[in-house]
């Protein structure tokens, strides 16, 4: 059963999308993968993303996490994460917390763009959302009950070095990570890449909602890379994703991809989709509230 | 052992009470008269010294779209839609972001703008547009040129 503190979110999550916004989100489609890109100062995008995934030797499951993002600074935004899973024949629980923090270094563009991305997780060994692979992760991980999964309790600090070029339309970017587990766990490394498109670059003179300026498409992959003790391939799952974003005029943004498992450590098949919706003035409003016009 | 909801829940706190104190510290000192706050962002941010920072190869490019009819009409939608929230549904210029009808903009190369629009002002709060494709940002170049020095809106028109 859900805890009383996710639910009271995910209501906040959806009264808060139902306030106007006038702002038009323009979302890259990765849903492992970073780009260089901050969220916008003031700016508040609450999203919801699922993950269902099929799983040998155990029970399929559905994980999900809703998001707060925030634009603190024109180069550090900020965001919590609630995650969550349902297990099918098995239960439905609240699996953890995250706080990601993402600063960029440079004050101008480059051909490469550098981000540093700190996360601090505190989740249990339930949290099935699977946003990044890191060291062996694999799918025999997933496979016990929700009540002995559980019983785990990780407090995990993630480093990753975010890089991300944009050249005639297109974004391409690398990021690697490290993770270190606070219980004398040995680190642990993962990489993702992407590249995406969208599906036109001029914008037409008329708002519109199926223009194919607002579609972006392209592909991630992303893995495991093993600990300090056994770095390199052996042992790790990758996987390989289609990935495509709708953004609206209306503030929506829609994205889904498919994923395909690349090994046997891997799962067959991942299925992500996620909705965004960005609000402007987010951090005027709140700042009213804490004495701005004083 | 479980994560309780008591962590959680103290957890969220924090990272509201974060927030909210950063927000209200960025809010404190702003005033209601739009004529004061108007003058904050013009100390603390000039338009004209940041296009003044774009590189020589920079300022000479040419904005392709200048005769593509639609240009203009197209950028406005774009300011509307990622613009317009800072500095004004008319670039008139709010407490956050300056006039883009000031004559230093207006005077300023297509070339210079288009190095601002893709570079942002980052340490000041302006984002990095680069994200929008090179066409769009010619676009935006379009209207922000065709809104003439503090006068009329020839695309309202």
């Amino acid at each position: 059963m859900l805890s009383r503190t996710f639910r009271g979110l995910l209501l906040f999550a959806l009264l808060v999308s139902l306030l106007p916004s006038r702002s038009f989100a323009q979302e890259n489609p990765y849903i492992v993968a970073y780009d260089h890109y901050m969220e916008e100062p003031g700016s508040l995008e609450v999203e919801y993303f699922s993950t269902f995934s099929t799983q040998r030797a155990g029970n399929d499951f559905h994980a999900f996490w809703t998001e707060f993002e925030y634009g603190a600074t024109a180069w550090w935004t900020t965001e919590f994460y609630l995650d969550a899973q349902s297990t099918f024949r098995d239960s439905t629980l609240f699996t953890g917390f995250r706080w990601e923090n993402r600063f960029r270094p440079l004050k101008h563009e480059h051909f490469i763009n550098p981000v540093i991305y700190v996360e601090y997780e505190h989740i249990n060994g339930a949290d099935k959302i699977l946003k990044e692979i890191e060291g062996h992760d694999g799918e025999a991980d997933n496979a016990d009950s929700n009540a002995l999964a559980r019983q785990e309790h990780k407090n995990e600090l993630e480093f990753k070095l975010l890089l991300s070029s944009t050249y005639k339309g297109w974004n391409i970017v690398e990021n690697t990570l490290a993770a270190k587990n606070l219980s004398n766990q040995p680190w642990e490394f993962g990489y993702a890449v992407g590249a995406s498109r969208p599906l036109r670059r001029k914008a037409t003179p008329k708002r519109c909602n199926l223009c194919a300026e607002n579609f972006i498409v392209g592909a991630e992959m992303y893995g495991g890379l093993g600990d300090r003790h056994s770095f390199g391939l052996k042992d790790t799952s990758h996987y390989l994703a289609p990935v495509a974003a709708w953004n609206l005029p209306s503030g929506w943004t829609l994205r889904i991809s498919p994923g395909f498992g690349l090994n046997d450590n891997s799962h067959g098949f991942l299925l992500r989709w996620g909705l965004a919706r960005e609000f402007s003035g987010f951090g005027d409003l709140i700042g009213h509230l804490f004495g701005g016009r004083q | 052992m479980r994560i309780s909801s008591k962590t959680g829940l103290i957890a969220i706190c924090a990272w509201a009470l974060f927030l909210g104190d950063s927000m209200g510290y960025a809010q404190r000192g702003s005033s209601n008269d739009a004529q004061t706050a108007a003058k904050t962002t013009k100390e603390k941010i000039s338009a004209g010294s940041e296009l003044d920072k774009a590189p020589g190869k920079a300022r000479a490019r040419r904005n392709p779209l200048e005769r593509d009819p639609d240009a203009v009409v197209t950028g406005k939608k774009l300011f509307g839609m990622h613009c317009a929230e800072c500095h004004g549904e008319s670039a008139q210029g709010t407490r956050r972001a300056p006039n883009l009808r000031d004559s230093e903009v207006q005077e300023a190369p297509p070339g210079a703008i288009f190095w601002v629009l893709t570079n942002g002002i980052v340490w000041h709060g302006m984002p990095v547009w680069s994200k929008l494709p090179e066409p769009q940002r010619w676009q935006l170049v379009s209207y922000i040129k065709s809104l003439g020095s503090n006068s009329q809106d020839s695309a309202r028109h």
